[in-house]
């Protein structure tokens, strides 16, 4: 079975490009040009300079020794959280943002949750000196003051989403209204792999330079080229498909997804799209979400913002239906008591969301010749107040 | 023959209004429907809600949150429907997302369409090739129309091809832009309007986006066979209610 995209923009039956007609035009450019553009060779020169000299890559594939020596197995991490702006992010906005200014475009829009995606996606815009403005719900807005002001350091305006729950979904159904009013000077920069098609399929080739390098670096220290378990935490998914990418179609891999079971998958308070979610349509892709029976989409819980995406990537909803990849969902509790034993075993602050990953130790058995690699998404400072509300610092 | 045809073959300037069922209140739907007969309308679009329409601007989209903290479903509202054929003779057309109908079940969804005597839909965000692949002989088989919308971004080689599929009509959005009233249409649109008029396609087109009052309807029919009012309809009946609609439709034409 082939795990990539197909010519049509589906994996399996999920993907495509459920859009309304406005904006057809804007999607089918993108379409046409994204691989067109991407893979030509000053770009590539371009993207590969940026990523070197800005981001700071590679970032390194870290042997956890006190970790390793726990669990009797391998562990290494794969450092995203040493890349500029704190995270895995930046590499998609970084080739996005090249993307846009071959497309002539001269305004970028953006939606965020947590502020991730909206800080890399201001400091790329500041980079090129590009108009940004990044759709944030109104509620996010003030649970993230932090990110918020560091977007308006960085020249973005940030526009609160006021309709529906006032969160992601609501900041990405807003950032598309502006494409919709928008569409010929403005590029739109979605920060997973979600969205209507090509989306999914270049975010995730934006992120694949994360088991590109992984390839690299282990050939170096462990004689091949691939690990038995990749192992990342999802939420719309775009850290799981920047590690899984290059290892999707190899068999020897075996793939875990961690989800966020918030409060506990019954609860009512979960972001655990694989365990609730049914098919249907998000943001003009088909993949599994959370939605009642009747079709509304429902809003999800958990106390990392970055997870709590109503779906998952078209890509994760294949590799959950197909089996390619295990799914394992983790509570809030398990994941703040990871952040604080990969701080005090490895002296790494982990995000909430990184966090998340880690518990599969705790879940399942790994061989003492068996070597795993983890995606360490991004850093802990943007939750450094979740972290003192939570045990009290 | 399809009563939306017929609407069409009557060779004057139409009237559709669209507004969200279950709003403002859950059993606003069926006397809204009566009071938009009554005072002339020749085409009704139920809207039928959805949590997140991408495509609507700030008006529909309020409303369509208060239909669902009203209690509507889509059970909700087939079963306001059921009798309405007793009463309602103009071409009804059911307006929402795709989602909500997969849930329901398609075939289930346009069984009970028939069933009721809704002559078409029209979904926004599932487009004319998924349609054509997929359920095309589904909506054929229950005899239902599904409307497509075109833009002014839309090329004219894919104009022609909608042209080509389309039964019913031809949803032509004026401006790039979510759903909304304007209080006037620049050059910008009338050019439009004209470019698609000279087009001479088959299928009837009627204008919706932006139009509030009788003068944008005046500008927005001239080159068409007829235009949309949401928007501007949903203002006044949460401002006016049911009983003034008549008023309403007699400001437009």
């Amino acid at each position: 079975m082939n795990y990539n995209v197909d010519e049509k923009g589906y994996y399996g039956v999920f993907g495509g490009a459920y859009i309304p007609e406005m904006l057809y035009p804007n999607v089918a450019e993108l379409k046409e040009q994204y691989l067109k553009i991407s893979e030509a060779p000053d770009f590539q020169k371009e993207f590969k300079d940026l990523l070197k000299a800005y981001v700071g890559r590679p970032t390194p594939l870290y042997f956890a020794q006190r970790l390793s020596e726990r669990y009797q197995t391998k562990i290494y991490l794969k450092r995203e959280d040493l890349c500029h702006t704190g995270a895995h992010k930046v590499n998609n906005t970084i080739g996005q943002i090249l993307l846009a200014k071959r497309l002539g475009k001269n305004r970028i829009i953006a939606e965020t949750g947590a502020g991730q995606h909206g800080v890399a996606t201001a400091t790329v815009c500041a980079l090129m000196g590009i108009e940004c403005i990044v759709y944030m719900g109104e509620l996010d807005i003030k649970r993230q003051a932090p990110n918020v002001a560091r977007m308006k350091m960085l020249g973005a305006e940030v526009r609160p989403a006021q309709s529906g729950s006032k969160t992601l979904k609501d900041a990405t159904n807003e950032a598309i209204r502006d494409w919709i009013n928008n569409p010929v000077d403005t590029h739109y920069i979605i920060g997973s792999v979600v969205g209507p098609h090509p989306y999914p399929d270049m975010v995730a080739r934006f992120q694949s330079v994360i088991s590109e390098e992984t390839k690299v670096q282990l050939m170096e220290v462990e004689g091949r080229d691939y690990p038995d378990h990749v192992i990342a935490c999802v939420g719309g998914g775009s850290n799981a498909a920047g590690l899984y990418y290059h290892y999707l179609n190899d068999s020897r891999v075996n793939i875990i997804a961690v989800e966020a079971a918030g409060k506990g998958i019954d609860s009512g308070a979960s972001a655990a799209t694989s365990a609730l979610g049914k098919e249907g349509i998000i943001h003009g892709s088909k993949t599994l979400l959370m939605q009642t029976p009747d079709g509304q989409i429902t809003e999800p819980y958990s106390i990392s913002a970055g997870l709590d995406y109503p779906g998952v990537g078209p890509m994760h909803a294949h590799l959950f239906r197909s089996k390619r990849a295990e799914f394992i969902s983790v509570p809030d509790q398990e994941a703040m008591d990871w952040g604080l034993t990969l701080s005090q075993m490895e002296g790494i602050i982990p995000a909430i969301e990184t966090a998340h990953a880690f518990a599969v130790l705790d879940l399942r058995s790994f061989g003492p010749e068996e070597v795993l690699v983890f995606n360490c998404s991004g850093r802990g400072d943007k939750d450094l107040n979740t972290y003192i509300d939570y045990f009290k610092l | 023959m399809n009563r939306i045809d017929q609407k069409f073959q009557e060779g004057k300037k139409l009237l559709s209004i669209y507004f969200s069922a279950g709003h403002p209140n859950l059993e606003d739907t069926v006397p809204v429907l009566k009071e938009l007969q009554k005072a002339g309308v020749d085409l009704i679009e139920i809207g039928l809600p959805f949590s997140d329409p991408l495509a609507d601007g700030p008006t529909i989209q309020q409303s369509s949150t208060q239909a669902l903290r009203n209690g509507m479903t889509t059970e909700k509202l087939f079963s306001q429907l059921e009798n309405i054929r007793e009463e309602i003779h103009i071409p009804l057309i059911l307006m929402g997302y795709f989602n909500p109908m997969m849930q329901y079940g398609i075939e289930r969804f346009c069984s009970r369409c028939a069933q009721i005597g809704i002559d078409g839909l029209i979904i926004p965000d599932l487009p004319v090739d998924v349609y054509q692949e997929e359920y095309k002989s589904l909506f054929d088989q229950y005899g239902l129309y599904n409307m497509f919308l075109i833009t002014p971004q839309t090329s004219e080689e894919r104009i022609r091809f909608i042209d080509r599929v389309s039964k019913g009509f031809i949803y032509m959005v004026s401006s790039a832009s979510v759903t909304g009233a304007k209080n006037t249409f620049g050059s910008e649109q009338t050019d439009y309007f004209k470019r698609i008029a000279a087009l001479q396609l088959k299928t009837p087109t009627l204008v919706g986006f932006g139009i509030s009052n009788a003068k944008t309807f005046t500008a927005a029919t001239e080159h068409s066979f007829g235009a949309i009012i949401g928007s501007a309809f949903i203002k006044f009946l949460e401002e006016k209610g049911v009983g003034e609609i008549d008023s309403f439709i007699k400001s437009i034409r």
